[in-house]
């Protein structure tokens, strides 16, 4: 039996950096607001001190930060006529679990999408025709434009203290920054990081070959930076321990190096942790809201009531969360219909290793987002006339880590064990370079999530099942970049290259990015939608939806900077629209 | 607590507006209002409060070289706690460190600090404890040893030690000097951690804010000497710290992130000003002599210091301000005592964390890490690098910290633990 506590204004679901944002900012509304979050307290002196968290095996391999197969997982499958089954160990993608979040664990790669990036169908039709986009391929535009989004943007990334170059001032192209990007209205509030040797090459060879390399903007701190909320950051220390690592040295952004400090000293904030929410329940008319039911760590079930709730737990826990709460239609993939669950989209990713005879690169010199970046082939921004695929992706050369374990390239034809695998090891380790691929993925009617029929979690429930491969449009973008990528690769003149391109259907195993998006999409109606332009939920307006979830295909960049802006964006429509006049936002 | 206080008053005055009796004596906001800041001032709370739901009902345990004291109740319970005393009771209290019923008051309880107080700000004070909500209870029975625990042996110790007096203006100064003073020497009572104590445990009065060591922390040289005092810091620099709990220089950790959290950063930046004008004025304490450490000792320092401290410390001590205290010139680094350092290189460290300063940094213990030898021979190459000049550190030092460290880790809770620092953060 749930015991019901006292009501509050607003309850947060899960406390990353959607929670943290949207915490802070309706409590300087002087709302009441409850955080719950599934995993346990986090900070950086006692969880990252830099004496214990460079350890691979213990977050790299056994997985500390990540969320706990054993209480919540996912099944899969690649297409509607396979049975999916349980992952029983995560791959692919690594969601977080803990106050943070992925916040925590992430590289820091900070980006704006493009604006042609928030008109998908409208954009490419007009350009290329309607022919340009499959029947099958269910992209929409999206209910909010760049511009909108500008001042969203411009907030997270001065909470963050970015580092990077602008490319577009106002309009203005500036060089050395991404020429390709919208116009933003300040530079980023710190100066791009310092470059090392790889990365500098590979802007030679972009810039040889008539392309436009920029610092990519970057979540490590290029110096010591206080933000807009009067909490510090110091500067990198180039350790290389960022993805999949919490930070020691105050140096990656996140919810606990920017936000968390300031709203946990707040009376009218609480968090609650080792708390996994089950349910959002709602009135008799199933119209609204009425706050929800959760489970701490000792089992005891509570209902918390709120006038608001607010999605904010990673998207694969948000859809799973209104399936189970039967809010919305869920969306059925054999008829097109209902919304929860529809264009579930990822990220399509590629490489290329250069090496080298007589050049030395220090991979100990690292950093999640320390790298150099061309966009010339992201977006719409070069012509797709005839080449079969619409989007594209931004190519890389990044100099993350030399973490030993997880890091050992070697050329082709090197065998995977014994005396020559170790002597390619030592004779490469310090010697290559990578080019990176980094693309879109379109929405597809047969890519989405629902309910797993068989399979149940902790608490009984039925799992979230996940139906996705790539498409020809995803297979024919990836091939365009990572050709364009070992042009790259041999114009910084290595010994040889290595190609490491995308090949059959996509697999869940490997690890290539925690970039999952869609399923709660945003949207002008509720036919092709669940959440209006505010992440407001077209059947229960009192329950909001934050994430990348929103996404309604995934653009080529890293979705975090699109997360914040949005997060700010529901934000300020909450505050000076919605609690002035709480119900529907927009009139569907 | 603090919501609470401030709801209980205004409820008095609605009450006071209601019933048309204002202008009675207990219920005159600005006396209360003074009262609190006095009481911030003083840091009544880090002894007095053990639980933070029942604020002043006292029975935390204090330990001092003579054994374990528990504070009482300054709630205004009347069976067990100040309710039942009068006006002159209380000030006798503070002037002169007697109880109600005659019974002496240990100087854990800091009277000869608060005897300075004038007789209005002590009313205020008891006018403040007064209006706040009374709470039951009996703290238990000291711990001391013979003959301390008989309170008639103190007679004997405030012959010897106690100054009774209120403090005397010096005509010669700025009353913004003299403001200083009395916050300094009175309520706020610097001295009693500041400065070094004799076998008795009273204040070496020759000797007034040069230093001292309590509870495993060193309390730093408070004078205008350069290389341990404050003479480096400006007078903006002492009111930054007390009010933030950090600045360009240093950041506060161990009992004074407390003393921070609870008092300084809730006072007001005049009086802060005032008293970073008095400090500034006492004279330096004389300059220590120090020799000069084994070049390999300090080599072996360096080493160490390289691997370990320079990503944040940066590799010529200039730190990170604000976030990392730069080590070039740090009073506290070179303290004659190096206690502190030994034990944040130990245990580590969490600074303060403010209003203003609202990130806790850290410093992460380094005692399972490195040996004593280690330990030793990089705090000595910080004492003795970039300028900075400070007795060598033996290892045999280090190993008694440690020991005392591991010591405090097996024994009960007690004040300075930085628990109530730690609360702050994750409430």
């Amino acid at each position: 039996m749930a015991k019901k506590l006292p009501p509050v204004d607003v309850v947060l679901v899960g406390f990353g950096w959607t929670g943290a944002i949207l915490g802070q900012e309706l409590t300087d509304a002087g709302l009441n607001v409850v955080a719950i979050e599934r995993g346990g307290w986090r900070d950086t002196p006692t969880d990252f001190a830099v004496t214990f968290a460079q350890d691979e095996l213990r977050y790299y391999y056994r997985h500390a930060l990540f969320q706990e197969p054993v209480r919540e997982t996912l099944t899969f499958r690649n297409s509607p006529d396979q049975t999916a089954l349980p992952m029983r160990r995560l791959g692919s993608f690594l969601p977080g679990t803990g106050v943070g979040g992925a916040g925590i664990h992430w590289n820091g790669q900070t980006w704006r999408f493009l604006p042609s990036d928030f008109a998908a169908r409208r954009h490419n039709t007009e350009r290329y025709g309607a022919q340009a986009i499959p029947e099958t391929m269910t992209i929409q535009d999206w209910p909010v434009s760049y511009d909108e989004l500008e001042p969203y943007y411009d907030r997270f990334e001065y909470l963050c203290g970015i580092s990077g170059k602008a490319g577009n001032l106002n309009g203005q192209i500036v060089e050395g920054g991404n020429p390709f990007e919208g116009a933003r209205r300040r530079d980023y509030p710190n100066p791009p990081m310092k470059m090392v040797y790889g990365p500098t090459l590979f802007g030679a060879a972009a810039k040889e070959l008539g392309y436009h390399p920029f610092p990519a903007p970057s979540a490590n701190m290029s110096r010591a930076y206080t933000n807009p909320l009067g909490v510090t950051l110091a500067p990198c220390t180039y350790c290389g321990f960022c993805e999949k690592y919490g930070c020691g040295n105050y140096s990656k952004s996140s919810p606990q190096t920017t936000v968390i400090p300031v709203l946990l000293r707040k009376d009218n904030f609480e968090l609650r942790t080792n708390s996994e929410v089950l349910l959002v329940n709602r009135d008799p008319s199933g119209k609204r809201a009425t706050g929800v039911t959760y489970v701490d760590i000792q089992g005891q079930e509570y209902e918390q009531p709120a006038e608001i709730v607010i999605l904010c737990a990673y998207i694969l826990h948000n859809v799973h969360l209104l399936l189970i709460s039967g809010i919305g239609t869920p969306y059925d993939a054999r008829s097109g219909e209902g919304t929860v669950g529809r264009n579930y989209a990822y990220q399509i990713v590629s490489g290329v290793n250069a090496f080298f005879d007589d050049k030395l690169f220090n991979p100990f010199i690292g950093a999640g987002a320390l790298g150099i970046a061309i966009d010339d082939f992201n977006g719409d921004n070069f012509d797709h006339a005839g080449k079969g695929f619409i989007g594209g992706g931004y190519l890389a050369c990044w100099n993350t880590n030399g973490r030993p374990i997880e890091n050992s390239p070697i050329p082709e034809n090197t065998p995977k064990w014994g005396a020559k695998w170790k002597s390619a090891v030592a004779k490469n380790y310090l010697r290559t370079a990578s080019v990176s691929t980094h693309g879109a993925v379109m929405s597809h009617r047969n890519n989405y999530l629902d309910l797993d029929p068989t399979y149940r979690n902790a608490y009984g429930q039925p799992l979230l099942r996940m139906t996705f491969d790539y498409t020809d449009n995803e297979m024919k973008m990836s091939e365009f970049l990572t050709e364009r990528a070992a042009d790259l690769a041999r114009a910084m003149k290595p010994r040889e290259i290595k190609i490491n391109g995308r090949k059959g259907h996509y697999s869940i195993v490997p690890y290539q990015t925690t970039h999952n998006t869609g399923g709660t999409v945003m949207g002008d109606n509720p036919r092709d939608s669940v959440i209006n332009r505010y992440l407001q939920s077209w059947d229960v307006p009192n329950l909001f939806v934050m994430g990348a979830g929103a996404f309604p295909q995934n653009p080529g960049y890293n979705p975090t900077g699109t997360v914040g802006a949005l997060t700010y964006w529901a934000a300020e429509a909450i505050r000076s629209q919605y609690l002035k006049n709480p119900g529907p936002l927009v009139q569907a | 607590m603090r919501r609470l206080t401030r709801t209980s008053i205004t409820t008095l005055a609605a009450m006071v507006l209601l019933t048309g009796v204002s202008g009675a004596t207990d219920f005159d906001y600005a006396k209360l209002e003074k009262g609190r800041a006095l009481v911030n001032a003083g840091d009544c709370v880090a002894c007095h409060t053990q639980d933070k739901a029942k604020p002043f009902a006292g029975g935390r345990a204090i330990p001092t070289p003579f054994g374990t004291i528990y504070s009482a109740n300054i709630s205004p319970d009347r069976d067990t706690g100040i309710g039942a005393w009068t006006a002159d009771d209380f000030y006798r209290a503070m002037h002169e460190g007697v109880g109600p019923h005659g019974e002496r008051l240990y100087p854990a309880f800091p009277y000869p600090y608060f005897t300075r107080m004038s007789r209005d700000d002590v009313e205020a004070v008891r006018a403040y404890l007064m209006s706040l909500d009374p709470v039951s209870n009996t703290p238990p029975p000291n711990e001391l040893i013979w003959p301390l625990n008989i309170r008639t042996f103190m007679a004997g110790w405030n012959m010897l030690f106690f100054n009774k007096g209120t403090y005397q203006p010096d005509p010669n100064k700025s009353a913004e000097w003299n403001r200083g003073a009395y916050l300094a020497e009175g309520p706020g009572h610097c001295g009693a951690c500041h400065t070094p104590k004799n076998i008795f445990g009273a204040d070496k009065a020759s000797k007034a804010l040069q230093g001292g060591v309590i509870q495993d922390w060193t309390a730093p040289n408070l004078t205008a000497q350069t290389s341990e005092g404050l003479g480096g810091w400006s007078e903006a620099d002492i009111a930054e710290y007390l009010k933030t709990g950090r600045n360009r220089l240093s950041g506060a950790t161990g009992l004074m992130a407390e003393v921070v959290v609870n008092s300084t950063s809730k006072m007001s930046d005049a009086d802060l000003k005032a008293i970073a004008v008095y400090l500034k004025d006492v004279g330096p304490s004389s300059a220590p002599s120090v020799s000069a450490p084994a070049q390999n000792f300090m080599q072996a320092g360096e080493a160490v210091y390289r691997d370990s401290c320079a990503a944040c410390h940066q590799g010529n001590g200039t730190g990170v301000p604000h976030m990392f205290p730069p080590l070039q010139g740090n009073a506290m680094v070179q303290q004659a005592d190096p206690t502190t350092v030994l034990r944040i290189i130990l245990e580590g460290a969490k600074t303060a964390a403010t209003a203003q300063r609202p990130t806790t940094s850290a410093m992460p213990a380094y005692g399972w890490k490195l040996d004593d030898q280690q330990i030793a021979a990089v705090a000595t190459y910080v004492r003795n690098s970039w300028g900075n000049k400070a007795g060598p550190v033996a290892s045999d030092t280090v190993s008694r910290m440690r020991g005392a460290i591991n010591a405090r880790k097996a024994a009960p809770q007690t004040v300075g633990t930085g628990a109530r620092v730690d609360a702050q953060q994750s409430h």
